[in-house]
């Protein structure tokens, strides 16, 4: 979808968290001049046309003891790439699911997982299991836990 | 922004904060889908047995905890403006003040430490590709390290939040 000026403006009030109050969405018109059922048709129309992923409540994982955040990288081959990547995007507990390009020599991976867990020894178990339950030991990987949080917030485009 | 002060504060969260069911069935029901209705928390409420002040109230008191960042909208990626994954290897002792002069961008909106050679990991955004190139130009300058420049180049998840039971 093409997105006009007021789009922008509805995006830019909206991508920080909606009001919570008991009319968001009408909050949210009367600062950019919108009624409430323009405000919601918007929105839905952003949602169809996938401009949003999702509306709803974005949880920080870290907070709630899921301390232990896996990006495991595979260097999966061309032809492999598009069959594999469905194949774990659709697992429930793999949150993110991405292909990104090589950069040889220094980085030979195209595929990123992201799988978060409340201990790193159950992380690691699970990935040995996808390893196995997947057929995917000919495929070289490496698992990246995350360290120190320097910054996280929604991103902010405008 | 992240000073020292709230990265220091963030790491020495050890204990996880309890939910009870109410707050876990509004957490895992409603990290997508939220109503497109006049009164979504109100609508929210009905479906859960509350009521509207009190899922207010909860919403409320994890987004100042921390636990939810926001209620609203997850933007597909590069629908809106553009953005990259990318990471700098950074010797170890350097690494809080390198990470500290790259969450000063306000292009960056991650920015974490990762367990390898490639140590620090940041997503970028702009408006468009220019400014984003420009950007991790002026952090390579600035820093002296070279960016692994990691866009996006398709997605195979859908997103449909984190299942609190993985």
């Amino acid at each position: 979808m093409v997105l006009n000026e007021q789009d922008y403006q509805l995006i830019a009030e909206i991508q920080g968290g909606l009001p919570l109050t008991s009319h968001p969405y009408a909050a949210i018109g009367e600062r950019i001049g919108l009624d409430e059922q323009a405000v919601i048709d918007r929105i839905d129309t952003m949602l169809t046309s996938g401009v949003i992923k999702r509306l709803g409540i974005v949880v920080r994982h870290r907070e709630l003891g899921y301390t232990a955040n896996a990006m495991v990288v595979w260097d999966v081959p061309d032809e492999r790439l598009d069959e594999l990547g469905e194949r774990l995007g659709a697992l429930e507990c793999i949150t993110l699911c991405y292909q990104r390009p090589r950069r040889l020599p220094d980085w030979p991976y195209n595929l990123f997982c992201m799988i978060h867990g409340q201990e790193r020894s159950k992380v690691l178990a699970y990935i040995d299991r996808l390893v196995e339950s997947q057929g995917l030991s000919d495929i070289p990987h490496k698992v990246l836990f995350s360290g120190r949080r320097f910054k996280q917030r929604g991103a902010r485009y405008q | 922004m992240a000073t020292p002060a709230s990265i220091m504060r963030h790491n020495q969260t050890k204990d996880a904060i309890p939910l009870n069911d109410l707050e876990k069935r509004l957490l895992n029901e409603y990290q997508k889908g939220l109503p497109l209705s006049p009164t979504p928390f109100r609508d929210i409420a009905e479906r859960l047995g509350t009521s509207e002040a009190l899922v207010l109230k909860i919403l409320d008191r994890l987004q100042k905890l921390g636990v939810v960042s926001r209620v609203g909208p997850v933007f597909k990626p590069r629908q809106v403006g553009t953005s990259t994954l990318a990471a700098m290897a950074v010797p170890e002792a350097l690494l809080e003040s390198v990470a500290e002069r790259i969450s000063a961008y306000p292009e960056v909106n991650h920015n974490y430490e990762r367990e390898d050679h490639y140590n620090l990991w940041f997503v970028v955004t702009a408006p468009n590709q220019q400014r984003l190139e420009q950007v991790l130009q002026e952090m390579e300058r600035e820093t002296g390290y070279a960016i692994l420049n990691l866009p996006l180049e398709k997605q195979f998840h859908i997103d449909l939040g984190f299942p609190l039971w993985c």
